[in-house]
Formats: structure tokens, sequence, C-alpha cells
């Protein structure tokens, strides 16, 4: 599973941290720019039986094969309101290719990392697990 | 020209471009050690290896060449421009019969004592200027730069053919093109699919070019990829000469078919396997040379590595001529593991019990060698074979040695897959699992001859008289009720090892080249998929693996049971599992009957059931079937009458039961014999007590001709072991049941020559009950056989037939069976059984 926000090392020099910004259900999240391969408008996405529910299919990507993780399924949240057309971010992860089917990537934002925050102690495990 | 002069004109040819370009280095660096000791080097090789391919001439003059180099290095001399060139002289002549070796395969006629003598004198110390017409360094580099535009100059023209022959190319670079081309050929797969849906289209000729040269391309880059085996093999020879060393035993190793050539990729994977296996062979499976003399076989043990192609597949055996697998360790070890009960092994064939060596956690060496048993065992042999999609087999002869043998693909990274479409979702099925394609009808009106029928849900067909397991592919993957369900629909007939398992699919498509790749590790717990792949049309599809439905499914559960594809011997073993039909009957009893028998199963509506001569009838394919109420009783109530058919040859006669209710596998025991006539026993199945009808009594019931006597209540008797040899599968199947009732443990065979297979892999029975009538080979010869040699010779042999002449019986006596029983009784028959036994046993 690729990570929403890269776990900040424990110590970390102030240098600047580049992250692809992206909505999921209203919620904001950041991805680092290094592990973004592509964004993407809607694809056609084939369903994988028996596979895992967050697991929303695959999809072709230029000859390669990219498994898309449907975030707002494994983020627990509500499914998307019909008709919404998702985006992917298209990152790696141990030599293989995600898609992560998100509602919307808005910018590209360079963060400072002396500004990083640790995740509040009372998120829900299944966020911290990812944050 | 053979092999070892070709390679030694190759590297040679390398060489010297290396000491072109060294030793215009050294010019400019006299006293660059590393330089100088890399040029003799060079020179030495090349002179080494003349020597010992026997050329002369060619070893003279790098003989005198090596020498002045030798000073130089000695420091004896001082490099100088002169001896530069008279090195580079020496050179250009070496290239000079180099090239002409490599067009003629000989040295040229010729001799060299003008520059030998030139070169020793230099070497002796002797001041010598470089005489006239002789290319002083200056003019060397030039001409040295043309040969290496065009290897040679015009007066050997032939060596640049040479050169070319051969270049060194990492494998990376082959990979890269490999995945090119493999995208190139998806690429063009999804033109082709494009311009299918355009008519005339300018496109069309062009593109079918653009194909053939995709073709030509990806064969051509295959081709790059493949290698000889024997670069997989190269390694052992040491290994079983050490392994001789080590173990104290003579070993010879044998090396066919070397040249044979397979995918890189493959053979990176079959290399550990090979070697664990090789070693195998020389540790376990050949004896010490006083075991060997003892048994009479030549002292030094044989290892034969035989390598070939077949078909798509490339087969590999290794075999020894060592003392073969012990089953009875296999079996005492497989027990002691925990593999196995006592009982579960009592039922197995020996075959079956051999194919424990490639279960996890057993190793039958019982002290750990050096050589092997290092916790590696077949197992992992098993798995890496299949995990490239091969397969593996063994077989034994007792004290003749063991063959393994391997089936792998030639490549892994393009198959032909079948495209099929289920639940609104295609998938692709590789080409070579699929047996056929049937089409066949939902439930439909009974007039077609392929009807998915359905067995308490569970859906089967009836294909050319066998019942043919069915598994829904919508199903199977959770995807719902597909929409084309009332019409028609295909079954891909898929041959999972020795079982065949039809998949329903709502549509197929066509076949199409594809590309496998691997699934997302997230995927791999979803044993369904073997892979998957980008279409013609860029869409991502999934490719079934058929071994994983089928383990899904339960068909043919786990590869160990698998009879060898070497042997594809129909056996039947009573205590192996059996596919059973359950049905109810008397009044809600469970009842069950082996599907083996049971030809058809049909629903007759009430008005179509007739009476003749006091009997229930229908009409059942355009003739009269007799019927019979298995509770004795024609219920007329019931609307439509379920009805098991039985057939033997152009005989029916119909089974009238209550409900047919299920196809279960399940161990076939008859623990209880039953007293009332038309009952077998009670076995349990599915963990319930069920009666197993006795099909021989209904049959008489309906015909009395069918077999004049009646069925014979099982007695317990001592536990034997009977093969049953015949062609007919309706007997073996009913024969199985009926002795496995009377006590016996019973295998059978369908036909004699895989019964004397069976006598070779080292099967053993306490009598053989046979056919006269068979095919091929018939009973008596199969006696004659028999009786000629081996460990069967003196087994008591019951002939089974329908003839039973006088003058039949004195020959069936003449050609070695000890009883002689007609096919109709079968009470006879197990007490001829009886008889033969208990003689044996006095004797």
């Amino acid at each position: 599973m690729p990570s929403d926000v890269l776990e900040r090392p424990a110590v970390d020099t102030a240098d600047d941290r580049v992250f692809v910004m992206l909505t999921v259900a209203e919620q904001i999240c950041g991805v680092p720019v290094e592990t973004v391969r592509d964004i993407l408008g809607e694809q056609v996405i084939t369903r994988i039986p028996l596979a895992p529910a967050e697991i929303a299919g695959s999809l072709n990507l230029r000859g390669r094969i990219v498994t898309a993780v449907d975030l707002r399924r494994r983020l627990r949240l509500p499914p998307a309101p019909e008709g919404t057309k998702p985006m992917s971010v298209v990152a790696e992860h141990g030599g293989e290719l995600y898609a992560l089917l998100v509602d919307q990537v808005s910018e590209v934002l360079s963060l400072r990392s002396d500004a990083f925050e640790h995740n509040p102690a009372t998120l829900e495990p299944a966020w911290a697990a990812f944050s | 020209m053979d092999d070892l002069l070709v390679d030694f004109l190759t590297e040679t040819n390398e060489s010297l471009a290396e000491l072109d370009v060294a030793l215009v280095t050294l010019e400019r660096t006299p006293d660059d050690e590393s330089t100088l000791s890399f040029i003799f080097r060079l020179v030495h090789t090349i002179k080494g290896t003349c020597g010992f391919l026997g050329l002369p001439r060619l070893e003279r003059v790098a003989h005198a060449g090596e020498n002045v180099l030798g000073k130089i290095r000695d420091k004896a001399l001082v490099v100088t421009p002169d001896i530069v060139s008279q090195i580079l002289m020496a050179l250009d002549r070496i290239k000079t019969i180099v090239g002409h070796l490599g067009s003629a395969g000989t040295e040229p006629a010729g001799d060299d004592a003008d520059l030998i003598a030139l070169l020793n004198a230099t070497a002796t110390g002797v001041p010598s200027g470089v005489p006239s017409g002789i290319p002083s360094g200056q003019h060397a580099e030039p001409e040295r730069i043309e040969d290496r535009a065009t290897p040679q100059t015009a007066a050997d023209p032939p060596s640049a053919s040479n050169a070319v022959q051969t270049i060194r190319v990492t494998v990376d670079v082959l990979e890269d093109l490999m995945t090119l081309v493999s995208e190139l050929v998806l690429t063009r797969n999804q033109l082709l699919q494009l311009a299918r849906t355009q008519e005339n289209s300018a496109f069309a000729v062009p593109l079918q070019r653009l194909s053939h040269i995709t073709s030509d391309l990806q064969e051509g880059v295959m081709k790059t990829r493949m290698q000889p085996i024997g670069n997989a093999w190269n390694k052992l020879p040491r290994l079983v000469r050490d392994l001789s060393h080590e173990m104290g035993k003579k070993i010879e190793l044998v090396m066919l078919g070397a040249e044979t050539e397979l995918d890189r990729q493959v053979l990176e994977l079959i290399k550990d396997p090979l070697t664990h296996m090789v070693r195998n062979s020389g540790d376990h499976g050949l004896e010490t040379p006083a075991e060997r003399r003892a048994a009479g076989k030549p002292e030094t043990g044989r290892v034969t590595l035989t390598a070939l192609h077949e078909g798509g597949y490339i087969i590999i055996e290794i075999a020894d001529d060592g003392r073969g697998l012990a089953v009875d360790r296999i079996r005492a070890k497989a027990v002691s593991n925990g593999l196995a009960t006592e009982a579960e092994l009592a039922g197995m064939t020996d075959e079956q019990i051999l194919r424990f060596i490639f279960r996890a956690g057993f190793s039958t060496a019982s002290t750990i060698t050096a050589v092997s048993g290092r916790g590696v065992g077949m197992d992992v042999v098993k798995t890496n074979i299949e995990k490239i999609g091969g397969t593996i087999d063994l077989k034994n002869r007792p004290g003749h040695g063991t063959t393994f043998t391997i089936k792998i693909p030639l490549t892994l990274a393009i198959v032909s897959a079948l495209i099929v479409e289920a639940g609104g979702e295609r998938f692709a099925i590789p080409q070579l699992s699929v047996v056929e394609l049937v089409r066949a009808q939902r439930d439909a009106d009974g007039l077609s001859e392929s009807v998915i029928e359905r067995i308490n849900g569970t859906p089967v067909l009836r294909l050319r008289n066998r019942l043919l397991p069915l598994v829904g592919l919508s199903d199977l993957l959770a995807l719902g009720k597909s929409a084309s369900s009332d019409l028609g629909t295909t079954i891909v007939v898929a041959q999972v090892g020795s079982n065949l398992l039809g998949i329903i699919v709502d549509r197929v498509f066509d076949t199409e080249e594809i590309v496998v790749k691997p699934v997302a590790p997230i995927l791999r717990h979803v044993t369904m998929f073997s892979g998957n792949t980008i279409l013609g049309d860029g869409s991502v599809i999934m490719i079934l693996d058929p071994n994983g439905i089928a383990r899904a499914t339960g068909v043919g559960a786990g590869g160990e049971s698998r009879p060898g594809a070497a042997a594809p011997a129909e056996t039947v073993q009573s205590e192996d599992k059996t596919t059973v039909l359950l049905f109810r009957a008397n009044a809600g009893q469970k009842m069950a009957v082996p599907l083996g028998l049971v030809a058809r199963l049909e629903d007759i509506p009430r008005d179509r059931i007739e009476t003749s001569c006091g009997t229930p009838v229908t009409q059942y394919r355009g003739r009269l079937m007799p019927l019979v109420p298995i509770s004795g009783v024609y219920d007329a109530t019931l609307a439509c009458q379920p009805v098991l058919v039985f057939a033997d040859r152009d005989r029916t006669m119909g089974l009238m039961v209550d409900a047919i209710t299920d196809v279960v596998d399940d161990r076939l025991v008859i623990e209880l014999s039953a007293a009332q006539p038309g009952l077998l026993g009670s076995a349990v199945i599915r963990g319930e007590a069920t009666d197993v009808i006795d099909t021989g009594y209904w049959l008489t019931q309906a015909a009395r001709d069918w077999f004049d006597g009646a069925a014979l209540p099982g007695e317990s008797v001592r536990v034997r072991r009977l093969l049953i040899v015949d062609d007919n599968a309706f007997f073996r199947q009913l024969l199985v049941p009926t002795l496995s009732a009377a006590g016996y443990h019973v295998t059978a065979a369908a036909s004699a020559a895989d019964a004397l297979q069976m006598r070779d892999a080292g099967a053993l029975f306490d009598a053989i009950i046979s056919d006269i009538d068979m095919p091929d080979m018939d009973g008596l010869s199969f006696a004659r056989a028999v009786r000629a040699s081996g460990p069967w010779a003196r087994l008591p042999m019951v002939a089974l037939t329908a003839r039973a002449e006088p003058l039949d019986i004195e020959r069936g006596h003449e050609a070695g069976f000890t009883e002689y029983v007609t096919k109709s009784r079968r009470d006879a028959l197990v007490s001829a059984l009886r008889a033969c036994l208990t003689e044996r046993v006095a004797a």
C-alpha cells in the first residue's frame, strides 16, 4: 500500500517537501511527489473478481498493468455519489504501480518539513496506519 | 568446422582486436606492466590453444611473439617502436592465418621462417633493424583501424564473416528487447482490432505487413533468448565427478540433446532443480559398486540426461540405472512423517505412494549426506517446475532405476489464449489447457443433445455418454447472474491434470496471443488467476488458471493423485474417492450409486410411462426401456418420474427413484453388507449412512438375461488385492463395488497393456481377473505374458468372459488362467476367487 503521507523520518532537516494534493470525500490528503508517476483522468478499469474490496480493478497505463485502489473504500469513506468521475494518482510502491482513485487532484504544494505535525492521537486506526 | 574451432576463431578475433589496442598503449607507455602482462597473457592463450587444436603454423608464430614479449616482461628488452612493430607483424600474420582458418577450416600453406627468425633475433637481443617492406608502427595504426572497420583487408575477406558470426550482447539488452517486442505485439493486436471494424481501410495492407514483420521480429527476438540446455548442464560433469569421489561410487554421466534450445528465463529457472535431481540420482538412486556387482549390474552406474522438443514443450529426462525407489520405505516414511495414514496408503497404487517424494517434508535418505538431504527436497523441485507451468513425473522400475520426466514450456513470455466472457467481464484461458468447446442449452426442451442438467443445483453435462462436472464461471467468481442465461451457453472443456472440467461461460470470442504478466502482489492469494495481460483493444484482462479453478471446486483435488502423464492407465481404486450419485427411494431412504455406472438421468413424464407385460416401460430414444421401481411398487401419482438410466452396449434400463439429490466425491467404502437383495450395503457418504445399490441386481430385474445370477451378498474375507483387467468401463465400474463389498481391494485396468505397465511399475496383487475379448492384447496373450516372467508369474488368474464353450475354457487354462468364469455368473466369480486364493494360502 502506498502511503498517503509518507511517514516522516524521526530526524529531518528543515528542507521543503513537495506533495501532490488530492481530495477524497472532501478530505484533503497529500502524496509525496517523488512517488507519483502519473495523474490520469477517468480510466477504463477492469474489475478483478474475488479481489479485496478496496481493489477497484486494474487499468492499462501505456502497456503497464496498474492495480487501482479505491481510496474511499480503503479509508472507509462513503462511496462516491453516482456519476462522479474519479481521477487516478499513479504511485509506485515496491516496484509495482498502483492507481489511487480519488475525487480530485488539485495542486502541487511545497511544504516545510518543520511544519509537519504528527497524527492526532485520536485518529481512527484505519487512518493512522496510512498517515 | 567443429565447434571448438569456431569458438577459438571467435575468441582469437576478439583477442587480436584487443591486442592491437594494447600494443599501441604499450608503445606509448613502455613501463606499464599491467598492459604488458595483459598482452603477454593474450598471446600466450592464443599459443596454448593453437597447440591444443593442432595448428602448428599459428603456434610457431605466436610462440615467437610470446618469446619477445617474455623478454620484455623480464626486462631483458626495452620496448621500442621497432619491437612493437615486429609484434604487430606477428599479429598480422596470425590474423592472416586465422582468416584462412575461418574460410577454409585449415591453416594456409606457407612459411613464417623469416618472421620467426626476426622475432627470435629480437628476443635473443641481436639488434636488427626493421627490414624494408615491413610496416613501421606508424603504418600499422591506420591499417589497424581499417582492420576494425572491416576486420580484414581485401586479401582476407572471409575473416570478416567470422567476426560478425557472433557478438556478445548483455542479457539486459535482450530482456529489454523482449519487453519492447511484447509491447509491440500488443500494439499490433490493438491496431488489428481497430482495423477489423473498418472495412476497406487504406491502412489494411500496410497493417498486414506490419503484422507479419512484428511476428517475424517476435520470433527473431525469441530466438536470441534461446540457449542450448547444455548451458544449464555444464556444471554437472564436475558435480558428478565430485559426487562419485565423495560417495565412493562409480558414476557415468551421459548427456543427450544438450543442443536443445529453450528460453533463457526458463533455463535459469530449471538449472537448480536439475542440479538437485542429478545429485539425487547419484546419491540416492545409484548403488555402491559392490551392491551393483551383487545385483549383476556393471559397477559403473549411469545417470542419463536427455532433452528434446515436443510440441511447444521441452522434455527433460533424468534417468539412473540404480536400485529404484523403495516403495515400502516411502510408505513407512509417509506414515512416520504424518503425511498419510496406513489406511489411506493401503488404498493407493504404488505410483501414488511414489508421489509422496514430491511432498513437503519428505526425504528418504535415512542418513543426511553432505551431498543431498539439505532440507531441500523434491518438493522444492516440483514447486519450482510447476511455477513455470511445467510438470514432473516419475517412473520407477525397482532394481532397474528411476526416471524423472520434466515437461516445461519453451517460453513463458507469450502464450495463446482463448478469450471468454462471463458475468459481463472478459477472461483469458490459456489455450494449452482447453480441450474443446461445447455449445449447450441451459435447461432446455430435452431435444438437444447437450443440455446442462442440474443435480441438486450442481450443473453437469452429458458429453459422449460421460458426465462432465461443470462450474459456472460467473458463479465461481461471484460475478452475479449472467445476462444471457436463458439462451445457449458455451462450455470450455479444460484439462486439469487427468481430469476434465467444464467451465460455463457466456460467450467465447477468439484466441489471441497474450503476454503473460504477473498479477500485483496484493492479488496473489486469488489462485483462480495465473496472471493478467493487455488485450488488443487496450483493456486489461485476467488470465484464468484452470488448475486453480479445479482446486477451488474440488475437481482432482491436489496434484498428488494425478496419474503419470506417461502412463495414462485408467485405474479405479476402491478406496479412492469415487463420484457418487445420491438419490432417495424407498420412502426417503438415502441411496447411492457410483456415477460412472449411470448413463443418463431422466425425468420421464407420467403419461409417457406405459405398461408392457405387467411392468412399466417407456419409449426411450425410439426403443422400449424397461423401468424398475426400486421400492418395488410403481407410484403412479408423480407427475414426473426421476429415472436413473443404466446402459450397456445397446441395452438400457431405467431405475425409478423418488428424487435425485446430489453428486458427491467421497470414498465408497461399504461398511455393512446388506441382507436385502438389491443393496450392496451401507457406506458413510458425506457423514451420513447411505445404502449403496447393487446395480447388477437391478439390471437383472429389468432383463433376466442381463446376467443370469443373482447378486452376491458381500462377505468379509481377509483383505486381498485384486486386479481387474477389462476394456469395458461398464464392467469395471460394476465389478469394483461388487468385489469391494466382498472385502477385496480392487484396482482396475482398462487394457492388458495398462496392467502390464502396473506390473513393471511394481504393483502387487493377490489375484488377477481378466476379460478374454479385449482389443490389442486379448486375455489369453495377457495371461501368457503374465505367466512368462515377472512378479505376477505365479498369481492366480481368473478369466471372465462371455464365451464359455469347453474349447474356450481349455484354451484359457492352456494360456495360464487358473479359473474360467462367465460374465453373467458373478457369484461364481467370487467363489472362484475364494477358491484360488485359499489354495494359494494352503500351497
